[in-house]
């Protein structure tokens, strides 16, 4: 296959990443000021503002952290700046993010101010810059790359086309060595047993049925149904009825072949020589989706539409994929691969792939994704519980 | 031209791949196996949208992809548009909709 070979930066953890990003992260929603102004005070580099980090504590905290430095973490960010109120949090995320051997450094604005704060923040960030711009591609497989897949807007043109195209992806991947994330636990029900019957071992579909399980728990002790959420508005007009429905076309994203070889937290990651399949408990909103597995270190995503979901990412080239032909043309803007010739018989699912598989290669190249050209840089934290 | 695909043969509903207007004899496939399908439409059905290609009463399954989608909560006939006004979740049912007596065994 001539897309196998690709040209991608390696850190210095090993990883490979196909963006080569200078980030400043804010600790905590009072820093965001700080950070988008340095931003402003060196073009070229990406603040990633978000309203939390405060009052948050047990397993919501945890997530948080491990959120932020999973995203500095991500092979497609050369470096980081940190930036938060607290001088003690600050270095929390800078030390998890220092394990990778990527240039890291923090700013706390207390007894600083946003001015000091700035000024310091942004003459680092200018040095890492400089530095970063300095870093070069490097040959290495397509399979390297850590792959994560999600649907939006989906409709039953994502069953039948998109998310089966994704699925001979996905199966490709796994046969090659590389490693793979799907997530949307809600957006599983009716479909877990497909799911649990591919794990690579009986533990793992237990753990998988046990992560749904809960989520449904969770539901119920609520004392509500997800009926008027799930399916979405959206949804419901591109012509999916029920979750069960939506859920078996889902489900197709995760190919014919390839096993489930682990269930993993949100924004946690294998053993970083692990391969193939996991399962990732995550929301099924896109971006909060999209955004855990960016912090589990997921170098590019495939994201197939029906309807018209328009997401990306700041650090993680989105691949829009539809096979829905009214949105390909009213959309068009968003759709990286068009893939609606399946639905008359003109293209067959494999030669789908191989056209996912041929803008993959393009973009882990460099080419701009059409949610990157346009600005899409949704960052969306996962929320677990109140604050304190 | 296939203007209706089904998922697997057998499967109570197809989808629409193209406009189809209440009166017209509609032709497909399944993608799997690619066994021929054929269905005169009772209702308009959209794009996207699917129509039924079996009878099914009330309370009784309806399969797509090889296995149960949701009960039809109306009784259901070959070349209705199958939507939710008349199949409903069996995971997440309404509290609007008792559920059925007995569901049917197939």
């Amino acid at each position: 296959m001539n897309h196998r070979t690709v040209q991608a930066y390696q850190r210095a953890d090993g990883s490979w990443g196909i963006r080569n990003h200078v980030v400043i992260l804010p600790v905590d929603d009072l820093s965001n000021a700080a950070a988008e102004h340095a931003a402003a005070l060196v073009p070229g580099t990406l603040a990633l503002p978000h309203p939390y980090g405060r009052l948050q504590f047990g397993e919501d905290l945890d997530l948080h952290f491990r959120t932020l430095i999973g995203t500095g973490a991500n092979p497609n960010v050369a470096a980081v700046i940190v930036i938060g109120i607290e001088e003690q949090w600050t270095e929390r995320v800078v030390a998890g993010i220092r394990t990778t051997g990527k240039p890291v450094a923090g700013f706390s604005i207390e007894g600083n101010g946003d001015f000091r704060t700035i000024e310091a923040a942004a003459r680092t960030t200018q040095r890492f810059l400089q530095d970063a711009s300095e870093l070069r591609r490097e040959p290495t497989e397509l399979a390297a790359l850590t792959v994560s897949v999600k649907c939006g807007e989906s409709d039953t043109t994502s069953g039948l086309a998109s998310n089966p195209a994704v699925g001979v992806v996905v199966d490709w991947l796994d046969a090659n060595g590389g490693r793979i994330y799907f997530g949307e636990t809600s957006e599983i029900t009716g479909a877990e047993q497909i799911v649990a019957e591919r794990a690579l071992e009986p533990s793992v579909g237990a753990a998988f049925l046990d992560t749904h399980r809960r989520y449904v728990e969770f539901i119920e002790a609520q004392g509500v149904s997800l009926l008027g959420s799930q399916p979405t508005e959206g949804n419901i007009k591109g012509g999916l009825t029920t979750i069960e429905e939506k859920a078996l076309g889902n489900v197709e994203k995760i190919g014919r072949k390839a096993s489930v070889a682990g269930v993993l937290r949100p924004a946690t990651t294998p053993a970083a020589a692990a391969r193939g399949l996991y399962f990732m408990d995550t929301s099924s909103a896109a971006a909060e989706c999209v955004t855990l597995f960016g912090a589990a270190g997921a170098a590019l995503h495939l994201f197939t539409t029906g309807q018209g979901n328009i997401i990306g990412n700041p650090i993680l080239p989105v691949v829009k994929i539809t096979a829905n032909p009214r949105t390909a043309s009213s959309m068009a803007e968003h759709v990286d691969v068009d893939i609606s010739a399946v639905l008359t018989g003109a293209m067959s699912l494999e030669e789908a792939g191989q056209a996912i598989l041929g803008i993959m290669h393009r973009v882990a190249n460099g080419r701009l994704t059409a949610a990157e050209a346009l600005g899409h840089r949704e960052f969306v934290l996962t929320r677990l519980h109140l604050t304190a | 031209m296939d203007r209706i695909l089904a998922h697997r043969s057998g499967d109570d509903v197809a989808v629409a791949v193209d406009d189809i207007a209440a009166g017209e004899e509609v032709n497909g496939r399944c993608l799997e196996g690619g066994d021929r399908i054929s269905v005169r439409a009772r209702d308009d059905v959209p794009l996207g949208h699917k129509i039924a290609l079996n009878d099914r009463p009330v309370g009784s399954e309806i399969v797509e992809y090889g296995v149960a989608i949701g009960e039809a909560t109306i009784d259901v006939q070959a070349g209705d548009h199958v939507h939710v006004h008349n199949l409903g979740s069996i995971r997440w049912r309404s509290s609007q909709r008792p559920a059925p007596a007995a569901a049917s065994q197939r």
